[in-house]
């Protein structure tokens, strides 16, 4: 792999992050995040979306007029996304429940759209492919962080399992409880906030003026 | 005092530029100024000479206080020797005072090391000068907790407030929300059941030590319970000298009134803002008379100022010169609504007895788009006059 294809790749999960850099795919990242896994199916379906839509695009973007681009690429990544769909309904019908909405959704996601307008119809499949899988990672990997704490602090679990000894709980004559404010969505809007706050103090050329 | 200035001297060089402490200077700066008027002149452009400056605002404020501090030590004490059947105990003044001061004190210690803390990391840090505003937020901050509110939980809530609420947006005076109110509504969502509820307000009720068939719930909770039963029984009398449970500071009006004339006299708070609170909340009391769909709209209307943290919520909290509005007209309107907006809360929504908090805070929220308004409204009306005189 060049040294292009390894910026495609690496590039969205450090200084081009579409979560934390390009403010994109918000939404979902603030709805599906109170739990460890459905965050990470939710990042794997992502990534799976980006990274074929952005390879079947590419490799459909000389043959598709532009006029009706938008449609065609609907149709591709709307299918995909059933596919995807699909596949969580058949092997994790728990986390597909839990997700509910937020999987239809993906269609909607502002990333797999952009990549697709903004990557996939200028470049050949194959790098199109990576940047489509480095973006869903990126997307992901913020999802994965946002969900550790969430789930830590707000329910004292990861992944479903304790992790936070019961003898330490108020009603166990401990002095710990959790916190409710990290399952409601604004506290995942806060540590977005503060994990933007803490790359941008570390890359300083992202800082706005 | 010589012999402070005569010290303060003589480690100034260590703390000035290339001094071995330069870089603590902030800190250096912030303790003497608050021991001393700062001798720095204003040379430039129009300035009024005063000897005020923000530290010796806040310290107006802290004494305005004082008297809601004394007295919710005092209830403190009263409440929970009620609470325990020790009779003998709650009739003496004293031994009330001193069982809340005893409470109190961690709490406080606790909000201004972690407060102060973080405002002088941050200014170090910076190369800022240490803002004096966590003086006041951080004795409002126990003021408006419930005494048996852990401990931890103040210092998580207050560091929330002065990291997320203040320094995010730029420290003292750039701050959208309440720093205080901010501390209170982290607690109120995280670890909400240790700030509502009835068992809270009192010491020593939660781990149980109260007698068989005490109830701690304030006068709200029970009116968003049983209307019929508090209003047949209501004692106004002691809701308005304020020797019923609540947060600490909240419950007597008497004590927060003292308050108010304080800061009315030296012109700290703005009186627009007071007033309208009240008026706001008097008229929506008013409003819900006349409409009487049920037993609680049909209440008193005054008997809202004198419940729950409305008084309190009203002089300390809605005057905040940093988060209310800057205009008058917009003082008058922000106050209106936030009496307004807590009224109808606690009548409307059977989810929150109170609602002086969060009306403050969106209120906080709404303040400069009301300021944008009114300053709009008034640039329009001199067009307009413009256009008349040509």
């Amino acid at each position: 792999m060049n040294s292009k294809n390894m910026k495609y790749l690496f590039g969205p999960l450090n200084k081009n992050n579409p979560v934390i850099v390009q403010i994109l795919g918000i939404c979902s990242a603030l709805a599906v995040t109170a739990q460890l896994k459905p965050a990470f199916v939710m990042a794997m379906s992502v990534t799976v979306v980006t990274a074929f839509s952005n390879l079947i695009m590419s490799a459909l973007r000389k043959g598709i007029p532009d006029r009706i681009r938008i449609i065609v690429q609907l149709v591709v990544i709307a299918a995909l996304v059933i596919l995807v769909d699909q596949v969580l309904k058949a092997y994790v019908y728990d986390v597909s429940k839990q997700l509910s909405v937020y999987v239809g959704l993906i269609i909607t996601n502002c990333i797999i759209m952009g990549r697709v307008e903004a990557f996939a119809l200028g470049n050949k499949p194959w790098p199109s492919f990576l940047d489509g899988i480095g973006n869903g990672l990126g997307y992901g990997m913020i999802l994965i962080v946002v969900a550790f704490f969430r789930e830590l602090l707000g329910n004292g679990t990861l992944w479903g399992v304790s992790v936070i000894p019961a003898s330490w709980y108020i009603q166990n004559g401990g002095f710990y409880a959790n916190n409710g404010l990290m399952l409601l969505p604004p506290m995942a809007l806060i540590l977005v906030g503060l994990i933007i706050w803490i790359h941008r103090s570390r890359n300083k050329d992202l800082i706005e003026k | 005092m010589k012999a402070i200035r005569n010290l303060l001297d003589k480690l100034r060089p260590t703390f000035s530029e290339g001094g071995k402490l330069s870089k603590l200077h902030s800190t250096f700066d912030a303790f003497e100024t608050f021991l001393f008027v700062p001798n720095t002149v204003t040379r430039k452009g129009a300035h009024i000479r005063d000897c005020n400056d923000i530290k010796r605002v806040m310290i107006v404020v802290v004494v305005a206080l004082l008297p809601a501090l004394l007295f919710g030590m005092y209830n403190v004490g009263l409440q929970h020797f009620r609470a325990v059947g020790d009779a003998v105990a709650a009739a003496s003044v004293w031994s009330c005072f001193w069982f809340g001061f005893l409470r109190m004190l961690p709490m406080i210690v606790v909000s201004y090391v972690v407060g102060l803390g973080i405002e002088f990391a941050a200014a170090q840090i910076r190369g800022h000068e240490v803002n004096e505003g966590f003086l006041v937020s951080g004795l409002l901050i126990p003021m408006i907790m419930p005494i048996d509110v852990p401990l931890w939980m103040v210092a998580v809530a207050t560091a929330f407030a002065v990291i997320i609420g203040k320094e995010v947006f730029g420290g003292t005076g750039m701050n959208i929300f309440n720093p205080a109110l901010l501390a209170r509504a982290f607690v109120f969502f995280a670890y909400t059941p240790y700030i509502s509820g009835e068992d809270v307000w009192t010491a020593g009720l939660l781990a149980g030590e109260g007698i068989d068939g005490y109830s701690g719930a304030t006068p709200l909770t029970q009116l968003s319970e049983n209307v019929h039963e508090t209003l047949a029984h209501a004692d106004v009398q002691s809701w308005f000298l304020g020797t019923i449970p609540g947060s600490i500071g909240e419950t007597s009006t008497v004590a927060i009134l003292i308050g108010a004339v304080i800061l009315l006299w030296t012109g700290v708070a703005s009186w627009r803002t007071m007033l309208s609170v009240f008026v706001g909340g008097y008229l929506m009391g008013l409003l819900f008379n006349l409409i009487g769909a049920n037993e609680y709209m049909t209440m008193p209307a005054w008997y809202h100022l004198i419940l729950g943290g409305f008084a309190f919520g009203a002089v300390f909290m809605a005057t905040d010169p940093v988060t209310s509005a800057q205009t008058n007209v917009g003082k008058c309107i922000v106050g209106f609504l936030i009496g307004a907006l807590a009224v109808m809360i606690r009548v409307v929504n059977p989810g929150y007895p109170e609602g002086m908090m969060l009306a403050i805070l969106f209120m906080n929220a709404l303040a400069p788009l009301v300021d944008h308004y009114v300053v709009q409204a008034n640039i329009n009306r001199r067009n307009k006059r413009l256009k008349l005189a040509k």
